[in-house]
């Protein structure tokens, strides 16, 4: 019953978030609620029991893509995203997206699914399943990670300076 | 006590904002922001299914090894988009969709 009670605040938290990207006038406040939707996701790891993955969304989200995002925001100009909110079929994509949500809750609903209660993923099966079984996969991921950051630099370099 | 629907609703609404948001903003950094939060309705998904439905034990650390991969995937994405941003906003001054048309016909 209270985890049922943390469970709603927490979705509270994720959901007004996730309205203030879309709905605020203001970058920087957008850019803040966003911050708050990735914490309230980290919550709701902590209450289904997996805590490494929060910690990984507190450290990758709340520190790196915010940051990220807000130095994006300094470094491009402010003036530029005053005019640029909303376009003038807004009413139209409002019912195309209404409309893809009744049809996922509908379908949500109507599944049945085999559920079971609440079971923890032991940290130590984790992360020997990750570096054992999906070992290449990760190897994978990390080379993605490095051609990633090349790939910045690259694109970033002033081309006059150098030949 | 939470269940498996509680879990899938949440996710479902979160995603349909960041689809209103990919959809209706012009400013490029949004559009990366509601990205960004269609990714963590599915992280959400994922670990509902994995941690209430009746999978056995590696189907369950599947789940988290995947979103391991989203998260990954969701920082290169934003790393090499913000990268072609910043570009972009170099050359034509500008992060408005709209006016970049530099591959039209």
């Amino acid at each position: 019953m209270i985890s049922l009670i943390i469970f709603y605040i927490i979705s509270a938290i994720v959901l007004f978030g996730s309205l203030g990207v879309i709905f605020s006038r203001n970058m920087m406040y957008a850019a803040f609620s966003l911050f708050f939707a990735l914490l309230g996701t980290a919550g709701i790891f902590v209450l289904l029991l997996a805590e490494f993955l929060a910690i990984v969304q507190v450290l990758i989200y709340g520190g790196a893509v915010v940051t990220v995002i807000l130095f994006a925001l300094m470094l491009t100009k402010i003036d530029d995203f005053r005019n640029l909110s909303n376009i003038k079929y807004w009413p139209l994509s409002a019912v195309l997206s209404i409309l893809t949500l009744l049809i996922l809750i509908i379908g949500i609903l109507q599944t049945q699914i085999n559920t079971q209660k609440l079971k923890l993923v032991n940290f130590t099966d984790f992360s020997n399943d990750l570096f054992q079984y999906w070992g290449i996969p990760f190897e994978i991921a990390s080379l993605v990670l490095l051609v990633a950051l090349i790939g910045a630099i690259v694109i970033l370099k002033d081309r006059e300076n150098d030949s | 006590m939470i269940e498996l629907v509680h879990i899938q609703i949440l996710s479902a609404i979160m995603f349909c904002i960041g689809i209103y948001g990919v959809i209706t903003r012009r400013s490029a950094i949004l559009i990366l922001m509601c990205i960004e939060l269609m990714l963590n309705a599915i992280n959400i998904n994922f670990i509902g299914f994995a941690a209430f439905r009746d999978f056995s034990q590696s189907q369950r650390i599947f789940g988290h090894v995947m979103i391991v991969f989203i998260i990954t995937i969701a920082a290169v994405e934003l790393a090499l988009a913000i990268a072609i941003i910043l570009r972009l906003h170099k050359n034509k001054s500008s992060v408005n969709i709209d006016e970049i048309d530099l591959m039209k016909w």
